[in-house]
């Protein structure tokens, strides 16, 4: 049975707990040989520095070894070899693949016609499992628990698929979410008729301020550029959808504020060095939920 | 009675009906009709009761495979399929979308892998509120029923 993790909807809530649960191990111990002997492809089709080093640094960790390529241009890709071919020949050397690349789709692909698991490592604005695994567990850490907490997500949810599978994932432990949005970055109807098909409460609101109060979990994204049609609006928003330090002032003693990173101006650095900042550890914690996710496929580990 | 005397005129083959008077046209050309050399009648504009106005396609000698079946559903999802013999209408098939669409249209979504390399396309078929959705296998993106552009064989 091939245990590929393409998107987070793979795993049920059992799965997830698992993996949160075995991050925990890993953490405890993240130096070990659970992987002696096996050898992972990362097959990256376009950059991407941070995921490809930390799936690296987890395979390294647990003695296994790594092969693949950093960039399609160095790749045979370059020379027109189709996704088929190189998932086929790469299945002979490795035991398992992880994969970013840019077209959307290419994950579940790979892992249909792939003998070994395939780890969706980002497939264009898709899936991107690991990083919501890794946000799953940083709010599990920060708050003692995943049930019941008000989660208020900022930012573009329109387009950011960390949201989008964050409200999936966390839709087994009975959260409020609030989504703060400027009108063009709106969370898409799908997710609000997913919300109230799972009897999720929400609001939503267009304003930033101290809307967050009563939040345990303040989920920062970055609002791109290219995303506005109008470049005044986005100078706006811009402004107006910028963390500072004072408006945490009244908030939760438990909060912690996450962001997939990067980050370009949408938290102030002045929040860095507030206790409530969490987003460099947030990323360090990806580390030992790629160990627990490349053990689970790899069978190693329960 | 209009209708009945338009498939009596068949002996054998397969009647179209109820076909959206701007589809006409896809569904000849689905079913590649162009280089059919039996009888056959392509009727259009016709008043209808249950539509603005319809098309009606009759074939003799000819009966649907499956998949010409679900690309015409794709399509027109409300037209009818009369399979005739000797004069008679012996089965009269809704056109029912199943569950999933196999390699018959493409994804609406340009960054889909399935439209920059060879592989079969996939979706499912989401049936709400009397509206037909179809999200995609690979990229997950959801297509409606207007943007749906069929793959040509």
């Amino acid at each position: 049975m091939n245990k590929s993790l393409v998107s987070i909807i793979d795993y049920n809530k059992d799965e997830i707990l698992s993996i949160l649960n075995s991050a925990q191990q890993f953490e405890a111990n993240p130096n070990n040989d659970l992987l002696a002997g096996k050898v992972v492809a990362t097959l990256f089709f376009e950059p991407s520095t941070r995921t490809r080093l930390s799936f690296e640094t987890a395979v390294v960790r647990l003695g296994g070894k790594v092969i693949g390529f950093s960039d399609a241009a160095t790749s045979s890709a370059s020379k027109g070899e189709s996704l088929n071919d190189t998932i086929h020949m790469v299945s002979c050397y490795a035991d398992a693949i992880v994969m970013r690349h840019p077209l959307e789709g290419a994950a579940r692909f790979a892992s249909e016609i792939s003998p070994v698991p395939i780890i969706n490592a980002g497939d264009g604005a898709n899936q991107h499992p690991s990083q919501t695994l890794l946000d799953l567990y940083s709010i599990l850490k920060t708050q003692g628990t995943l049930e019941n907490l008000n989660i208020c997500m900022v930012g573009d949810l329109k387009y950011g698929r960390t949201v989008h599978s964050l409200v999936h994932a966390m839709s087994h432990f009975n959260p409020t979410f609030k989504f703060i949005a400027p009108e063009e970055l709106k969370i898409p109807e799908e997710y609000r008729v997913f919300c109230k098909k799972n009897k999720i409460n929400f609001s939503e609101s267009v304003e930033l301020n101290d809307n967050f109060n009563d939040a345990d979990i303040l989920y920062m994204t970055r609002v791109q550029k290219e995303r506005f049609q109008d470049l005044m609006e986005y100078e706006h928003v811009k402004n107006v959808y910028t963390l500072h330090n004072d408006m945490l002032d009244n908030t939760k003693s438990n909060l912690k504020i996450l962001h997939p990173l990067p980050r370009v101006n949408e938290i102030n650095m002045d929040v860095d060095s507030n206790g409530k900042a969490y987003y460099f550890q947030q990323a360090q914690n990806g580390l030992y939920v790629r160990q627990a996710i490349l053990s689970k496929v790899l069978n190693v580990i329960d | 009675m209009e209708k009945e005397l338009k498939v009596a005129a068949l002996r054998n083959g397969t009647v179209i009906d109820h076909i959206p008077a701007e589809k006409v046209f896809q569904v000849v050309s689905i079913l590649r009709l162009k280089y059919y050399n039996q009888p056959l009648t392509i009727g259009n504009n016709y008043d209808s009761k249950r539509m603005t106005a319809k098309g009606i396609i009759k074939i003799s000698d000819r009966y649907l495979a499956n998949d010409e079946i679900s690309k015409i559903a794709l399509i027109a999802p409300n037209a009818s399929i009369n399979i005739i013999k000797e004069y008679q209408v012996v089965e009269k098939r809704a056109l029912v979308l199943g569950d999933e669409i196999n390699d018959v249209m493409h994804c609406a979504n340009p960054v889909c892998i399935t439209n920059h390399q060879q592989i079969p396309t996939k979706f499912f078929v989401i049936k709400e509120d009397n509206k037909v959705r179809l999200k995609c296998r690979y990229c997950e993106r959801e297509v409606s029923q207007e943007d749906i552009k069929l793959k040509k064989k």
